[in-house]
């Protein structure tokens, strides 16, 4: 990306002595994960009770492994602690490196630094659906969590919507993917608005915007195997394909010569990173600005390859949604603060740095 | 070998080919030739699988390349395209050489010293050895299309297309990349547009006009006045130099 990174993205043809630049990858990335994982438990203490990161690891060694002792600790910390901001915290890193991985993908995908989850229409797809089961009870027979499976089938329409319109001429390209998502999208967002109008119910509309802006307060043990289950699956599938992904970004036809059958490619990694999202956006909303700066901050660190690449986003997306999480509960206290609107105040003058340090012809 | 008989190609509502035929020639440079139009680069990449042509058939060895897989034409065939300008996405010249090992490694796979190797090989044939930790766009023209010939060096499969490998260059490394082309000894097609260079660096050309190969053979042949001239619609005169043969063009040339 620039000259300061010629250091860290060095010589991948040198066959001896090679250590250097893998060290500093490998130990980047290790550093990266170290960081996320620290993180992890720093943040669980943190929020308007605060816990000690020493009693947090003995509540969750306790719980886990059953670790012996003495417990010390007051029965609300252990609350506190296990049933509340542990499955939230965990739900936040999961949310947040899939819209890591998906924010890379899609920017190889459709060649676009500026492409993020959101453009495939598929989280306006979600909230139609979640609109619809908050404001008129839709789907309230599918149980408790009916806001969230009403959320996903309305991602996957949205995605066959944006399929059946990005393929009706032929292949998928990127601008008939990025034409098709923003259609989808538009036509989706007026469907919520249409809905959110008729049900005039300020309460209500109240409900959905939170639910728009993104929260991981919904966080729950019930809720967390599936989402790990499968985003974690989704996650596999794209670094399998992370060569794929290198030569996409080059252009069709340098994929084609090399082997690489650009359209099927493509179809496969949007129907993966699109379920992806419907998991990641019925279970935690509309989170904006993860999945596009990300990214571009990972880049920066690792360069373009996405053997790198797709971890270090996967980090810092986790990273940055963790602690976005602790500045949207702890902001305003008592009252909370929609994590999309932390995201975004965050998020936009970082990308605008980010953008100022670009190479003059990008 | 790679050949083509008989390639019809449509485009929407366009006839871009009508029975085309184009082979290669071992170890021979073969230059496609012809007016803007006239399906040069929609006939190359018929040859490796971008298009697929609505009749006719495209052998690679003696097999369709409808049967074979993309990674199996990729083996066979390398191609220096004119999409992959890498432009600010920040890749090496190291890493973007090395992903033409990709068609000999499985997705999951890793690449090897092996790989590595090889790359740097390609790079020094290219005469770019220093240049693995340099950002692919920070080269000159001439050196990043050396680039891409060494990723398709490296690849390793014994056929190579250049579709309009010399555009944008200016007449010094014009002339480089070809006779680095030339000097690999493999066999190659190339898309040319400037019938000077054609006539100097290939060792058999083929004329395309509204999508048929109108006529084929060697250079001081098909460069003749009278093959040309009803084909690109404009006055040729020819100059011969020793072994060289030079064209001008326009009522007024030489």
């Amino acid at each position: 990306m620039s000259a300061q990174l010629e250091s860290a993205t060095a010589d991948p043809t040198q066959t001896k002595p090679n250590a250097n630049w893998s060290w500093s990858r490998r130990s980047t990335l290790l550093a990266l994960a170290l960081i996320s994982a620290v993180s992890v438990v720093v943040v669980i203490g943190l929020g308007p009770v605060g816990v000690a990161p020493s009693t947090v690891l003995r509540i969750i060694g306790h719980h886990t492994i059953g670790v012996p002792g003495v417990e010390n600790w007051a029965r609300t910390d252990d609350a506190i602690i296990w049933e509340v901001r542990l499955p939230r915290v965990l739900l936040g890193a999961i949310v947040g490196s899939t819209l890591g991985v998906v924010g890379v993908t899609l920017q190889a995908l459709v060649r676009n630094p500026l492409a993020e989850p959101y453009i495939l229409g598929v989280s306006s797809g979600a909230s139609t659906g979640a609109a619809a089961a908050i404001l008129f009870g839709i789907g309230s027979g599918l149980g408790a969590e009916s806001v969230s499976i009403m959320a996903f089938l309305g991602a996957l329409g949205a995605l066959a919507l944006v399929l059946a319109l990005a393929r009706s001429t032929g292949r998928i390209t990127p601008s008939r993917m990025i034409v098709a998502g923003v259609a989808v999208g538009y036509l989706l967002s007026a469907t919520t608005s249409m809905l959110i109008l008729f049900a005039d119910s300020s309460e209500g509309a109240r409900a959905v915007m939170f639910w728009l802006l993104g929260s991981l307060a919904n966080a729950d043990w019930s809720t967390l195997p599936l989402g790990y289950l499968s985003m974690g699956a989704g996650m596999v599938v794209v670094f399998w394909w992370r060569r794929r992904l290198d030569l996409l970004a080059l252009g069709d036809e340098t994929a084609m010569a090399s082997g690489v059958d650009p359209g099927r490619t493509r179809l496969v990694l949007v129907v993966v990173v699109a379920l992806c999202v419907g998991f990641a956006v019925s279970l935690s909303g509309g989170i904006g600005f993860v999945g596009l700066a990300a990214p571009h901050i990972a880049r920066r660190i690792t360069g373009p390859i996405h053997r790198h690449l797709l971890p270090a986003s996967a980090a810092l997306g986790a990273l940055v949604l963790v602690w976005a999480d602790v500045a949207a509960r702890m902001a305003l206290q008592p009252r909370e603060l929609p994590i999309g609107v932390v995201t975004g105040v965050l998020g936009a003058p970082v990308l605008v740095a980010l953008v100022r340090k670009l190479p003059h012809n990008t | 070998m790679l050949a083509a008989t008989g390639i019809d190609l449509r485009l929407g509502a366009v006839d871009v080919l009508s029975g085309a035929q184009l082979c290669t020639r071992p170890g021979q440079v073969v230059g496609l030739i012809g007016p803007n139009g006239s399906g040069k680069s929609s006939l190359l990449r018929c040859l490796y699988g971008m298009l697929r042509p609505n009749r006719g058939a495209v052998l690679i060895g003696d097999q369709p390349i409808e049967s074979l897989s993309q990674r199996s034409i990729a083996r066979a065939v390398a191609v220096v395209t004119q999409d992959a300008s890498a432009d600010g996405i920040g890749i090496t010249v190291g890493e973007f050489v090395l992903l033409g090992r990709h068609v000999h490694r499985g997705d999951h796979q890793s690449f090897t010293d092996e790989d590595r190797g090889v790359a740097l090989d390609a790079l020094e044939l290219v005469d770019l050895s220093g240049f693995a930790q340099r950002n692919l766009h920070e080269l000159s023209g001439g050196e990043r299309q050396r680039v891409m010939i060494a990723r398709c060096i490296a690849q390793q499969s014994p056929v190579m297309l250049l579709d309009e490998p010399t555009n944008h260059l200016d007449v010094r490394y014009q002339h480089e990349i070809l006779t680095l082309v030339r000097s690999l000894e493999m066999d190659t097609i190339v898309v040319l547009h400037d019938l000077n260079l054609a006539s100097r660096y290939c060792d058999h050309l083929a004329l395309l006009d509204q999508g048929r190969v109108v006529y084929q053979g060697l250079p001081e042949d098909v460069l003749q006045g009278d093959v040309l001239e009803p084909v690109y619609g404009i006055e040729v005169r020819r100059l011969v130099d020793g072994e060289h043969t030079y064209l001008a063009f326009g009522p007024h040339a030489l």
